[in-house]
């Protein structure tokens, strides 16, 4: 069973992308996606852990979203794959379930 | 509520401001001060011109004592004065210049 | 009538919900009417502020460069708390730039933003007449 994780609200303002850290299992993918893409600035505290993670999850974010924001890609923690709509909607058929932590 | 001119419509809310910056032209410009009664010469061109720049730059259109400051230091001293602005624009600088530039309404303005 | 200090706190993210377009509305028509303004920008409110700015990808207005407006409007006191920029990896480098200019000093282009700690904060939300949160 494979889940894709969803996650759009800011790590600093709810717990949405502590929740899912906690409770994704291995080999589970991440996608940030809104405010939930503040989490993958560098040297903040939730990039940090993010890193953590890295090895157990494929993590995406959503690059119309970060090009809103003004977080530009080299800030941006390493090892993220960025998607455009038209990936995040094929990357969602690729998965048997969609969680997203609201 | 709509703008017709050479075939074309383009819409506006109601009162009168174009709802889509980019449709904005001289002609367009023009037409809506006849509609005024009023005919443009260069120096509402200028007032006019220096409205789109300012939006374009701040994404705002300012509020009529930041436009006279504003004008002031671009044009002149002599330009930065209510009077001059209200002599060129008497149904309110901010109001009716925005209009013919194609701009919202000023924020701040009632 | 004597003008009253006005502070507005920003505490939310620029592009995930309408509050933060809201508030520099209402400071902009505040302004316009000579109050005595002063921003803060607590929490996410700081993502406001970020550089870089571009939301032609997601269809919505792009308002991050109405800030550098607010100099005109003698907005000249923005407050920006330091362990909020900390936590989120961010300096005050990372922010867009706001001057305005100084009539009481020949009209010399000064900084707006002050990065200040949350005991500095903490004084000047004590010394307001009106606070409005968004």
């Amino acid at each position: 069973m494979s889940v894709l994780h969803i996650v759009n609200k800011s790590p600093f303002e709810r717990n949405s992308l502590d929740c899912c850290l906690r409770l994704a299992k291995a080999d589970s993918a991440i996608i940030l996606i809104e405010d939930g893409i503040y989490a993958l600035q560098k040297n903040s505290a939730a990039a940090d852990k993010l890193q953590q993670v890295l090895s157990k999850h494929r993590i995406y974010a959503l690059q119309p979203d970060l090009q809103a924001r003004g977080v530009n890609p080299e800030n941006m923690l390493e090892g993220i794959s960025l998607l455009d709509y038209d990936g995040f909607v094929q990357l969602t058929t690729e998965y048997d379930k969609l969680q997203s932590w609201l | 509520m709509a703008l017709e001119l050479d075939g074309k419509s383009y819409e506006t809310d109601e009162e009168g401001y174009l709802l889509n910056l980019s449709d904005w032209n001289d002609q367009l410009a023009a037409e809506m001060a006849k509609a005024d009664g009023a005919i443009l010469d260069e120096n509402h061109w200028e007032v006019l011109n220096f409205l789109r720049d300012y939006y374009e730059e701040y994404q705002i259109a300012p509020a009529v004592r930041v436009l006279t400051k504003a004008v002031g230091k671009k044009l002149g001293k002599d330009k930065g004065t209510s009077k001059y602005l209200y002599e060129l624009f008497p149904y309110g600088p901010a109001k009716q210049a925005c209009k013919y530039a194609g701009l919202p309404k000023p924020t701040g303005c009632v | 009538m004597a003008s009253k200090k006005f502070l507005y706190i920003n505490r939310k993210a620029p592009h995930g919900s309408i509050y933060a377009q809201e508030s520099l509305e209402v400071v902009l028509i505040g302004a316009a009417f000579e109050q005595n303004v002063t921003l803060a920008f607590i929490d996410d409110g700081v993502y406001q502020l970020l550089q870089n700015q571009d939301t032609s990808g997601i269809g919505t207005k792009n308002f991050a460069p109405t800030f550098r407006a607010l100099g005109d409007y003698d907005v000249s006191q923005i407050y920006v708390e330091r362990e909020s920029l900390e936590l989120r990896g961010l300096s005050k480098d990372d922010l867009i730039p706001l001057t305005y200019e100084d009539e009481d000093d020949d009209w010399a282009e000064k900084d707006s933003i002050h990065v200040v700690s949350s005991l500095e904060l903490a004084d000047i939300i004590e010394q307001q007449d009106v606070i409005l949160n968004f």
